[in-house]
């Protein structure tokens, strides 16, 4: 296993960064760009989720929460109070990170339905909190971001943030990767298949849950600050329940429990709405028909059911 | 002296004293059996000693260090390993894979290091699936290395949880009915197996209610019946005990008769 592991692994990596070199070629104007840069950052918070809700085996129903406190600490921070984009992005991130910790502690000693409803009732005070503070948020009717600017230079356009997002894209499939064959990615894992057994063998359970919760909504609320940079405009939609779900929607179609999935859902629930644009009224009833026949007829998800498909014996 | 000593355990589970005001030592040496009838208390028992349920009263000492009230990851820090009457295997994971996880307190490093895949997180990394392997290879399930733990036999999978066990390197290890449900022949591999721990250094606490596989191992056994000690003593003298006899041995030769 290990030689055929590390081929998963490198192959995957590879076919990823081919397919993100390749994929220009095939993006004939700038909306295709747009949709291509939406599909990235929405696979990195999908990456962190799937850590969380795939491996670990936690849900949650506020990441959506996490992604729009990156959003909009990161909007605020520049808009005004007037940082530098990159260090609003980093404060904003550490700052979700820690209130993630705070709330993980007492969360995540809760088990299933009790798990999804507190995370649900996180997110959406996070929603109203954001709809509500409206001298800093701009209230419901969002609030226009500065541009991201790296090191003296405005990131605009969509061609250019293709590339970054990209780049970043293959960093976070490469950081998840490492984590879930590491001691305490496995640690992880064991704690999905039995807790007591996890728990007798050293594992101190809810240590694991919080920092893979933590980890997430570094995920989450990093992908949020740059999604605001990007569109320039950000409305507290984003932070709310429909766009947990959705992204519950995108790890569960890809797959549990595989990082490729993760970036295979994003990628299709990100386009699919887009492509199909006479359905936008219908956006969440797409979403719901997606969560309902994947867990009918592909219950493991897109990727783990074609890996083995093609791959029978073997198993990831 | 003493590795494991209790002092007036109990375990109430609504009215029902599953265990009650047990009092003993395990010595540092050699094979501790613990037998009973059905729904004597062993699996209460045993989670007891492992963290596993919280005491309703008593006290736990390993190695003169108190663990009463402490959660099951600390005991396995001190030491204390298990396996499960009823399995508790990682379905998701390989065999391997199983038995890797059981090195987690000598392998778990730094978030940073793992995200970062560390060129000595590599080598751990390797290291740990090499005596993986060993250990599988120890519990006579070599050829199951890559095998997915949710396509093997139940019998691999109650050795697969010792070996599991083994990978904490345990100074006690708890086997809860590791022969339960097994042949005649996987049964004395069990028996064996457990001669080959005691050869290792490894104190064992065996829980079984097959009277003659613990009365061939065991150094020292422990008898209860409803939650309390009905006798303690070397196998031979436990096997002559009238009590013994009458709640347990009894039953037992009857049936065998
Ligand atoms: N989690 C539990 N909740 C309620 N009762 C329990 C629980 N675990 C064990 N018991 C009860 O405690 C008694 C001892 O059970 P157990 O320890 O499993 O016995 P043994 O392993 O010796 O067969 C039984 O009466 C059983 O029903
Ligand atoms: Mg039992």
């Amino acid at each position: 296993m290990p030689a055929a592991l590390r081929t998963a692994r490198t192959g995957g990596m590879l076919a990823l960064a081919v397919v993100i070199a390749l994929l220009p070629l095939a993006l004939a104007n700038n909306y295709f760009y747009d949709v291509a840069v939406l599909v990235g950052l929405n696979a990195i918070v999908c990456i962190g989720l799937n850590l969380l809700i795939g491996y670990a085996g936690q849900i949650s129903l506020g990441h959506a929460g996490f992604f729009g406190l990156g959003a909009y600490g990161s909007a605020i921070l520049t808009a005004r109070y007037g940082w530098p984009p990159l260090a609003s992005l980093a404060a904003a991130t550490a700052g979700v990170a820690l209130l993630a910790w705070l709330v993980g502690r007492p969360i995540l000693r809760l088990r299933g339905h009790y798990l999804a409803m507190a995370t649900l009732g996180l997110g959406v005070i996070i929603a109203i909190v954001i709809s509500n503070e409206d001298q800093l948020t701009g209230g419901p009717d969002g609030m226009s971001v500065p541009p991201l600017a790296l090191f003296g230079h405005a990131l605009t356009g969509e061609k250019a943030w293709y590339w970054v997002v990209g780049a970043l894209l293959l960093l976070a499939v490469w950081l998840a990767l490492n984590l879930v064959e590491s001691p305490g990615g496995r640690a992880l894992r064991a704690l999905h298949g039995s807790e007591t057994a996890a728990e007798v063998v050293g594992i101190d359970s809810v240590r694991q849950k919080v920092m893979v919760f933590v980890l997430s909504a570094v995920f989450a609320a990093f992908a949020g600050g740059l999604t605001a940079y990007y569109s320039g405009f950000i409305t507290p939609g984003r932070a709310n329940f429909l766009h947990s779900i959705e992204l519950v929607t995108m790890v569960v179609f890809g797959g549990l429990a595989s990082t490729f999935g993760a970036v295979v859902g994003a990628a299709v629930l990100t386009t699919l709405p887009q492509l199909l644009a006479v359905l936008k009224d219908y956006e969440m009833v797409v979403f719901g028909a997606v969560m309902m026949l994947t867990m009918i007829f592909m219950p493991k998800g897109f990727v783990p059911t074609l890996t083995a498909r093609f791959a029978p014996g073997e198993r990831k | 002296m003493s590795l494991l000593r209790v002092e007036a355990l109990s375990k109430e589970f609504g009215g029902v004293h599953a265990v009650q005001a047990l009092q003993f030592e395990i010595p540092a040496q050699g094979v501790y059996s613990i037998i009973g009838p059905n729904g004597a208390g062993k699996t209460t028992l045993l989670n007891l000693l492992t963290g596993v349920y919280r005491p309703s009263a008593g006290r736990i000492w390993f190695d003169d260090k108190e663990l009463t009230g402490r959660a099951p990851h600390h005991y396995a820090a001190a030491g204390v390993g298990r396996t499960f009457q009823n399995l508790q295997i990682f379905f998701n994971m390989s065999a391997l894979e199983n038995v890797m996880v059981g090195r987690y307190l000598h392998e778990r490093c730094g978030l940073v290091a793992a995200l970062l895949r560390f060129p000595s997180l590599a080598r751990a990394e390797r290291a740990c699936r090499a005596e993986a392997l060993q250990l599988l290879e120890f519990v006579g399930l070599a050829g199951y290395a890559r095998a997915a733990s949710d396509s093997m036999p139940y019998g691999a999978l109650k050795r697969l949880e010792i070996a599991r066990a083994l990978a904490a390197r345990p100074r006690l290890l708890l086997l809860d009915e590791p022969a339960a449900g097994l042949n005649p022949t996987e049964t004395q591999e069990i028996v064996r197996l457990i001669e080959r721990l005691a050869a290792r250094g490894i104190t064992t606490v065996l829980v079984e209610h097959n009277m003659k596989l613990v009365m061939g191992v065991s150094d020292h056994v422990l008898v209860l019946d409803y939650g309390r000690k009905l006798a303690e003593g070397s196998a031979e003298s436990v096997r002559r005990d009238p009590k013994v006899i009458e709640a347990y041995l009894g039953s037992e030769a009857q049936a065998h008769a």
